[in-house]
């Protein structure tokens, strides 16, 4: 049996201060492969503090988090960055695009840094943005694109690399519902194929595409359990 | 390829890709680039032009020196440190009366002699004959001459002969003119046979030689020469001293090259009691006036090329700064597709190097161009040494690399969370 994409053991960070911010108190946590998970609670409760942990943006203060069955807590910068650049896929609510650069351009940005050979960046960008449908608009800039197409341009650059696991925060706050449904769908979509997804949000009606839900509040995480998903 | 810990490919940036992204980062805001690296334009160019032009100047110096100009000493009478002469009188000149042949003893002495416009009485005409007294009264400018003051002045002889020694130690009324005073006073050059004369204030002196055109002193003007002793007899001593137009001088023709070394010793060998009484006046050395021109025009304006270097360096790290504060974002989504902070700075520091070499390329055609334009306007040669033209855009890239240091470091430490929450 392989290793759960996520495993979380007595997980918590603590900011530094008087007093101290507990802004994940000790979690445990376990996410197998293929699975969707809604991570919801209201702001200020330790959601993005759990990203960015998961995200390898942050280190924790205290516990350990096995990531594809490695443990995370103890890595250099360096395998940290690498495992970021490989495994790791970020959808940011503010998309994150580069402005001057064209769609195409900011999905390759994820294959820069990860030795990913020059030949085959193109072809990989480029079926990651058919992947999200926008096949036809890879010359176009982030300014003459809508909201609903920059965060597809923000999902085809988490994907580009195959990683184990995409996060996503708060895909849909910048959205109108329309393009926030069909943005839901393409995640729906991704999921049945087999993609590991974690999505963080505040939205009730995002946090019912997922199979599973687990609230967070004044840092303490519990699953709600619920029906399957399909 | 280096491998993590953990079977990974180690996250790395290739030179290649940091210059592609670099370069993307410029044209990308080409209007701010440009602004941003116009001090290093400036500052490169205008080093490229200094070191152009001054060397094109001093090329054009030392090919305007002409050997004319390089075989020609002129020693001026200042007069005795004691006005000796009883009033009203001049005192004797200070050339001894053998100056010539002292003269032509020194090594690489060609021709040298004596020579001093003499002081005429106010009202002074000048004519072909006692009869037409008045016909031409036109200005001439009356010389005497030692006959190797005449030899040095080397005049091209149309009629005649030049004014001998023998005219001189006999102190003849003779007289050798030039073509227009001949035309102006009706003597024909082929009369010359049937020896014309002419008079300055009756007194006729008979026309030996009619020249068209000297080397030296009589080159331009009307003049009439006559021998030494003549115009002494005539006219009496020179005024002395430098400036008053009058006093005696020696006129000296040299081999080429050896002006500097003839004027080095002429005033001790003429005089040696009093050799400073004599005021030498010798050709600037060329290469001195080369190394002049260089050490303080070129001092000067290479002192601004580096200023203005220096605020090209501050304009490339200040908007790079700007850039990385501006920037923060795409630092954190670079960081968060797994770049490390080495990655980071290497992106800034190549942006800022690749700003800084385009402004030196730039700068250097500026530079180049103007150097080109210059000569070409003119007429001259324009000189520009390979050895300071070619690595000039390096200088740029040298500023830009500079500039760029402490920016790349901020950004290198730019917090990805905080880059990641505010955009």
């Amino acid at each position: 049996m392989t290793a759960p994409v996520i495993e979380l053991r007595g997980l918590a960070r603590t900011y530094p201060g008087a007093p101290p911010v507990h802004a994940l108190r000790p979690a445990d946590l376990v996410i197998e492969a293929g699975d969707y998970v809604a991570v919801t609670g209201p702001s200020g409760s330790g959601k993005s503090t759990l990203l960015h942990l998961l995200g390898l943006l942050d280190a924790p203060t205290a516990g350990s988090y096995l990531l594809d069955g490695l443990d995370t807590s103890a890595l250099s910068d360096r395998d940290r960055s690498a495992l970021r650049g490989r495994r790791i896929g970020i959808v940011f609510q503010a998309f994150h695009l580069l402005p001057y650069r064209t769609a195409l351009e900011n999905v390759l940005l994820a294959e820069l840094y990860n030795q990913t050979p020059r030949s085959a960046r193109l072809e990989a960008a480029a079926g990651a943005l058919g992947e999200v449908g926008l096949g036809h608009r890879l010359d176009a800039l982030p300014t003459t694109l809508s909201g609903g197409e920059s965060q597809r341009v923000a999902i085809a650059r988490a994907l580009v690399n195959r990683p184990s696991l995409v996060l996503c925060d708060e895909p849909t706050g910048n959205l109108d519902s329309r393009n926030a449904v069909a943005l839901m769908e393409l995640l729906d979509q991704l999921n049945a194929d087999g993609l590991t997804i974690v999505v963080i949000t505040h939205d009730a009606g995002v946090a019912a595409h997922a199979g599973r839900t687990v609230a967070i509040s004044d840092g303490s995480l519990s699953e709600r359990i619920q029906a399957a998903h399909a | 390829m280096r491998n993590s810990a953990l079977g990974l490919p180690s996250p790395r940036l290739t030179a290649r890709d940091a210059t592609a992204e670099a370069v993307a980062g410029i044209v990308q805001r080409p209007g701010r680039a440009g602004l941003t690296m116009l001090g290093t334009v400036l500052g490169v160019g205008a080093f490229v032009a200094v070191l152009g032009l001054t060397a094109t100047g001093a090329g054009q110096i030392s090919r305007q020196f002409t050997v004319l100009e390089d075989t020609t000493v002129t020693v001026e009478d200042n007069g005795p440190a004691n006005n000796v002469a009883p009033p009203g009188t001049n005192p004797a000149i200070g050339f001894p009366a053998n100056a010539d042949a002292i003269a032509d003893h020194i090594h690489g002495v060609v021709a040298a002699g004596v020579w001093w416009p003499a002081a005429l009485p106010e009202g002074t005409n000048f004519s072909a004959s006692l009869a037409l007294s008045g016909a031409a009264s036109q200005t001439v400018n009356l010389l005497a001459a030692s006959p190797g003051a005449v030899r040095a002045m080397a005049p091209a002889m149309v009629a005649g002969s030049p004014l001998s020694p023998y005219e001189n130690d006999t102190a003849q009324h003779v007289a050798m003119i030039d073509t227009s005073t001949a035309s102006a006073l009706g003597i024909s050059p082929a009369r010359l046979p049937s020896h014309p004369a002419m008079f300055v204030n009756g007194i006729a002196y008979t026309v030996v030689g009619v020249y068209s055109s000297a080397q030296r002193v009589i080159s331009g003007g009307s003049a009439m020469l006559i021998p030494e002793n003549t115009a002494l007899a005539d006219y009496g001593n020179p005024q002395p001293g430098i400036g008053t137009q009058e006093e005696a001088q020696m006129v000296i023709a040299t081999r080429t090259g050896a002006a500097q070394a003839v004027s080095r010793q002429i005033a001790a060998a003429e005089l040696p009691a009093d050799p400073h009484r004599l005021v030498v006046t010798a050709p600037p050395n060329p290469l001195k006036l080369q190394s002049e021109v260089n050490g303080d025009l070129a001092g000067l304006f290479l002192i601004l090329a580096l200023i203005s270097l220096l605020i090209g360096a501050v304009g490339i790290a200040n908007t790079t700064l700007v850039a990385v504060l501006e920037r923060t974002g795409e630092i954190g989504v670079r960081r968060a597709v797994g770049a490390r902070p080495r990655h980071i700075a290497a992106q800034f520091l190549a942006e800022s190097t690749a700003l800084g070499t385009l402004g030196g390329l730039i700068g250097t055609c500026i530079g180049v161009g103007i150097v080109v334009i210059f000569a070409a306007a003119q007429n001259w040669t324009a000189v520009l040494n390979p050895v300071y033209t070619l690595p000039a855009p390096l200088i740029g890239s040298v500023v830009g690399l500079l500039a760029g240091a402490y920016p790349a470091l901020r950004a290198a430490r730019t917090n990805p969370l905080a880059a990641l929450r505010y955009l």
